[in-house]
């Protein structure tokens, strides 16, 4: 690995691409990672997070695949932020994703900026850091880069593979790429091809980004700043997308932020403007500019039926994985309608499917909350699964 | 449904009666499959079992017993499954609250050899005499809904419905008809004297030719 030279030792961010806080796979220049844009990267490195204990004969190992902005730290405080693990409610002793009974890896993906390789890490041609040097990545290429991880491990078969949002992609592409390799499945809140509505969110929160002077065309990190005003702006919007009408109304409605009555100005007179501007403030300190533009780029490229004639159903053919494919009815970035096009597919193509769809309000960002349904559904298809592949409690 | 009768090992009765027309080992799509009890059954006998509910508690509540089950409805979903999918699929007591009957039972024999229906009997005598005494839609006990408020809409007599598989190309393999709690009635008889005295009726059809 190249010779870390950090232009300012405070940037938690910076150092956390390159030295995380996790166990990393290094791969050399003879283990090459193979990407769809036709070139490969190498060296690179994988960071990851295991919790639980692996069995004597390999089985009970379940992988969890991160959504866009999050990261490893699944069931650990966040070395950046200090927040507890963006799952904690589902992964961990007795939760549903039982990390006394299974053995959890979640790894942070190829583009991403928590130690896996990507654009905020430092190209070892250069010495800096790659910027928009770093190749386009796609969902295929995370999920190539996982495989190779677990053939390091040592673990030749999942009995899981869990996410929701892109994690959900990664899902669906680990069945469709090694149906052998995963015992069962779990697609939350997921599609089988980004929408172009989907699409163009992404290309609002880009060009946010772009906008941003400070942006430099990808190479703030040499010059010294940070494009924090377009990558808050961008998150500002995504966000709004993770929720709903109903949500934000409940949580906030028209309620004034301190004070009682307008100000006749732009200032955050609104809680829900203030809300918006706290998420994109905080987002900034934990997100490298670079890594959304090549991850929400993954996303867009996401067509799983593509490889076959379009026909979906041919992708999941005599598949020998279990799935379970769960949406959330107030989810309008990723509506039921995606999920339904997965089941009525893997119907056709023979799986053995469970799907549920779970009345909340709380919008796409309902697979990451507190949702007891999700949770028994989860338990209950996990169990099952279970049983089925022999795992003893 | 009345609360329905029970053998011995706790299973319901109708369930056990639909449970032995299905050859053990063979792959099973259970429409309209409420909480899964039938499919735990027929999977307990090694059968390969598959579920739709209409209902998202009953959905969610199969997924959670680690049953295979997805959210769907006879009318709509029933034409994404390829020809020979299943060797059965069951329909219990969904047929009548179907939009359309006779394009459910196509697809049913399309998907699968061999389909297992039941319904309730509007034929059987009390319906008969209530309608004609009362001048009223008929209310039972299995069938509570005023005609406003109904999930069933297209309600039929054992005499109907075997009219329906000549019509769809069903053929009749077996025909039990029970009471009201779910039992056989276990007598030889002729159809006019079931379509009289059967509260519920459960068919095992197969596709002609």
């Amino acid at each position: 690995m190249a010779e870390i030279k950090l232009k300012d030792q405070r940037d938690l961010r910076l150092r956390e691409a390159e030295q995380p806080h996790s166990p990393v796979a290094r791969f050399g220049m003879d283990e090459p990672l193979q990407l769809d844009a036709g070139v490969s990267l190498s060296p690179f490195q994988i960071a990851y997070q295991t919790y639980g204990t692996l069995n004597a004969d390999r089985s009970n190992a379940v992988l969890i695949c991160h959504a866009l902005t999050g990261d490893q730290h699944v069931a650990n405080v966040h070395p950046v932020t200090g927040k507890t693990g963006w799952w904690e409610s589902m992964v961990g002793p007795g939760r549903p994703i039982d990390t006394e009974r299974y053995f959890v890896i979640c790894p942070n993906v190829v583009g991403a900026c928590m130690g896996t390789t990507g654009p905020a890490s430092i190209n070892p041609e250069t010495g800096e850091t790659y910027g928009l040097e770093f190749p386009v990545i796609t969902i295929r290429d995370m999920v190539r880069a996982q495989a190779m991880l677990l053939d390091r491990l040592g673990i030749a078969s999942l009995f899981a593979v869990a996410g929701g949002s892109m994690g959900a992609m990664q899902v669906l592409q680990w069945a469709v790429s090694y149906p052998q390799r995963v015992f069962a499945a779990l697609p939350l809140a997921g599609a089988a091809r980004h929408s172009a509505q989907n699409i163009a969110f992404h290309e609002v929160g880009r060009q946010a980004v772009m906008a941003d002077p400070e942006w430099r065309n990808g190479r703030y990190f040499a010059a010294g700043t940070r494009p924090h005003r377009g990558l808050a702006v961008a998150r500002m919007g995504a966000h709004i997308t993770y929720l709903s009408d109903a949500a934000l109304h409940r949580k906030f409605g028209r309620k004034f932020q301190d004070r009682e009555n307008p100000t006749f100005s732009f200032d955050a007179d609104f809680e829900v403007e203030s809300y918006l501007r706290h998420q994109g403030s905080t987002f900034v300190e934990r997100f490298d500019a670079n890594s959304y533009l090549y991850l929400t780029r993954a996303m867009d490229y996401f067509d799983l039926a593509a490889d076959y004639d379009g026909v979906l159903a041919n992708a999941f053919r005599g598949t020998p994985t279990r799935f379970c494919v769960v949406s959330f009815t107030s989810d309008w970035l990723f509506p039921t309608s995606d999920s339904r096009a997965i089941v009525h597919a893997l119907n056709a193509g023979g799986a053995r499917v469970s799907f549920a769809e779970i009345v909340t309000d709380k919008g796409h960002d309902a697979f990451l909350l507190d949702e007891p349904e999700l949770f028994a559904i989860v338990r209950g298809f996990l169990d099952g699964a279970g049983r089925a592949r022999g795992l003893t409690r | 449904m009345a609360e329905a009768a029970r053998g011995d090992g706790g299973a319901r009765l109708d369930h056990l009666l639909v449970a032995d027309m299905v050859e053990p080992g063979s792959r099973v799509l259970d429409v309209g499959c409420g909480d899964g009890e039938l499919l735990k059954l027929l999977e307990a006998r090694g059968v390969d079992g598959r579920g739709i509910e209409l209902s998202r508690e009953g959905v969610n509540e199969c997924v959670a017993k680690g049953l295979a089950v997805i959210q769907g409805n006879a009318d709509t979903d029933l034409a994404d499954y390829p020809d020979d999918a299943f060797d059965y699929v069951i329909l219990s007591q969904t047929l009548q609250a179907t939009q359309h009957p006779r394009v459910v039972l196509e697809h049913l024999l399309r998907i699968a050899r061999h389909a297992i229906v039941s319904f309730p009997n509007f034929g059987h005598w009390k319906i008969r005499l209530l309608l004609l005494f009362k001048g009223q839609m008929p209310t039972t006990a299995n069938l509570p809904d005023t005609w406003y408020d109904t999930p069933n809409i297209h309600f039929c007599t054992i005499k109907d419905f075997r009219a329906l598989c000549a019509v769809a190309g069903a053929k009749m393999e077996k025909a039990v008809a029970l009471d009201p709690w779910g039992r056989p009635l276990r007598l030889n008889a002729p159809w006019w004297f079931w379509n009289l005295l059967g509260e519920q009726a459960v068919f095992l059809l197969s596709r002609q030719g």
